[in-house]
């Protein structure tokens, strides 16, 4: 009769729901080893296609080593090693012969702390059409350049001097300007790895709305240390501890009755 | 991590949410002290109810006088734990249980302040009466039975409140389920004035101040039930209000 499994500390299983009716990436049995140490066991998810999933859990627990997988950007560390069965849409991203380049313009990424290239405003949006040749003249990747700020809601602050250095503008419009260059190369799927963290209130709260407004487009995958914003922005939530996916459900329901006693230790403030 | 307390009884309200596992100790303190203040407005308003329903049944207006003061009180505490939750509510942004507390705490002090309420229509109603004789003559049998109902009512009430004080959810359940009980002994009663009322006109009056009387026994058994809604909330996370209860159970197992 008690769904809520108050006293079940003991992890089996992931409880909640990892199906997703429309998964844009399915996850299945993904393992992460750095050398002999396990990071990430036997996770397995879907993240709706334009839909924002938060990935939530304590420092260390994985979250971002599973984010990290997603586009492959642990490729570059020699003694990491995942196994399991990562889909973006029916392809393999692990798969011999997919470009990590490739996969990473579907796969986007942003990141904690801002981190524009120290090239003028402009550059940094124009850097990745023009390295995988998306234009065919000028014109067009001015195009691409205003539609992309425009989209990350900032062009009406830069339009005006995108000749100027990138790292000369605030915190939360380099952030905004990090975001834009993620789009410009159309992904499919955005991830962003705490990227409000370093931000203030309002600049946060910009993000956020943003957030809301890219996923109409694209598919949101967000780690966040704020459990107020994971409950804000994203509509499925997933739990991470210890390496392990504790708990998967609709936002809505992790954050007024979890089902795990681990997940509402967490996001209450408990230790336990 | 502890798993000691499965049991449903006796485990007590903090043990059973885990009140006292925040990383904040001034948390641990806030939540306990909301649920203090709680107990302590159903206590108050426990002690409304069976005054005011004394005063009727004695005719007591020294005691139905005091009643009707002592409401204020109970308002009072009502905009105390009002404004408690809401200072929770910002500067804590409550999750799962926590959160559940806090809802079920703001929305039970308003069942408890209306209940309050009742007592001062038992506490006027006794006033009235108290002029006329209406207890030693045509009324006795009508106030028998009030007497039985205020009995059961009373009881389910300080029932509701223990279980709230345990989070004992079979305990609630019982009461909710019980709820028809009140409401067919109220029937009753009316049925019985009606009939008084037809045989002797003249005391029309003085029966509508008991069926008045009853209605609010009657609310007061309704709003019990609330808390015991409540109850269940807070512990299982289940809305079992207006029936829902099969309705929530397929959601939650699907």
């Amino acid at each position: 009769m008690n769904n809520l499994n108050i006293e079940q500390l003991e992890l089996t299983e992931t409880v909640g729901n990892i199906y997703a009716d429309d998964a844009k990436m399915s996850i299945r049995n993904a393992n992460v080893y750095y050398g002999d140490k396990q990071a990430i066991h036997d996770v397995s998810l879907d993240f709706a296609k334009n839909q924002v999933t938060a990935l939530i859990g304590p420092s260390g627990c994985g979250k971002s080593t599973f984010l990290r997988c997603l586009n492959r950007m642990n490729d570059t560390i020699d003694i990491c090693r995942v196994t399991g069965q990562l889909m973006l849409d029916d392809e393999d991203i692990y798969a011999k012969d997919l470009d990590p380049v490739l996969l990473r313009a579907r796969v986007g990424m942003v990141f904690q702390k801002p981190n524009p290239f120290p090239k003028s405003i402009y550059d940094n949006v124009a850097y990745g059409a023009r390295i995988h040749g998306l234009t065919n003249n000028k014109a067009e990747l001015d195009e691409i350049v205003e539609t992309s700020l425009q989209k990350a809601g900032l062009f009406n602050e830069v339009k005006d001097r995108l000749k100027d250095p990138g790292t000369g503008l605030s915190g939360g419009q380099q952030q905004r300007l990090c975001i834009a260059r993620t789009i410009a190369v159309s992904p499919e799927v955005i991830l962003m790895d705490e990227p409000a963290s370093a931000l203030d209130p309002i600049a946060t709260a910009i993000i956020e709305e943003l957030i809301d407004e890219l996923k109409e487009k694209y598919t949101i995958a967000i780690v966040t240390h704020s459990m107020q914003q994971a409950a804000r922005v994203s509509q499925h939530t997933a739990y991470f501890h210890m390496g392990q996916l504790v708990e998967m459900g609709k936002t809505e329901d992790i954050f007024t009755r979890p089902s795990h006693k681990l997940t509402e230790n967490y996001i209450t403030g408990r230790f336990g | 991590m502890t798993t000691q307390d499965t049991s449903n009884n006796s485990t007590g309200f903090t043990t059973k949410l885990h009140l006292d596992k925040h990383i904040s100790r001034r948390f641990n303190e806030e939540l306990e002290q909301v649920r203090t203040l709680v107990m302590n407005m159903g206590v108050l308003v426990e002690q409304q109810v069976n005054d005011g329903l004394t005063a009727v049944l004695n005719a007591d207006a020294d005691l139905a006088a005091i009643v009707i003061e002592r409401d204020q009180e109970v308002n009072a505490m009502e905009l105390e734990i009002d404004e408690y939750c809401t200072q929770i509510l910002a500067r804590r942004q409550p999750a799962a249980s926590d959160l559940r507390l806090i809802v079920s705490v703001i929305k039970s002090i308003t069942d408890l302040e209306r209940m309050g309420d009742e007592a001062v229509k038992f506490g006027k109603n006794a006033i009235k009466l108290a002029k006329g004789n209406f207890a030693e003559e045509e009324g006795a049998r009508p106030l028998v039975e009030l007497k039985h109902l205020g009995k059961h009512v009373s009881e389910i009430l300080h029932n509701s409140l223990i279980a709230y004080a345990q989070m004992d959810v079979e305990a609630a359940y019982n009461i909710i389920k019980n709820d028809e009980v009140i409401d067919e002994e109220f029937d009753n009663i009316s049925r019985l004035l009606v009939t008084k009322m037809m045989e002797n006109p003249r005391e029309i009056k003085n029966a509508l101040r008991v069926t008045w009387c009853a209605r609010a026994l009657e609310r007061i058994g309704d709003h019990t039930t609330n808390l015991c809604e409540y109850i269940v909330y807070l512990v299982e996370g289940k809305d079992v209000r207006h029936g829902n209860t099969k309705r929530m159970n397929t959601k939650f197992n699907s």
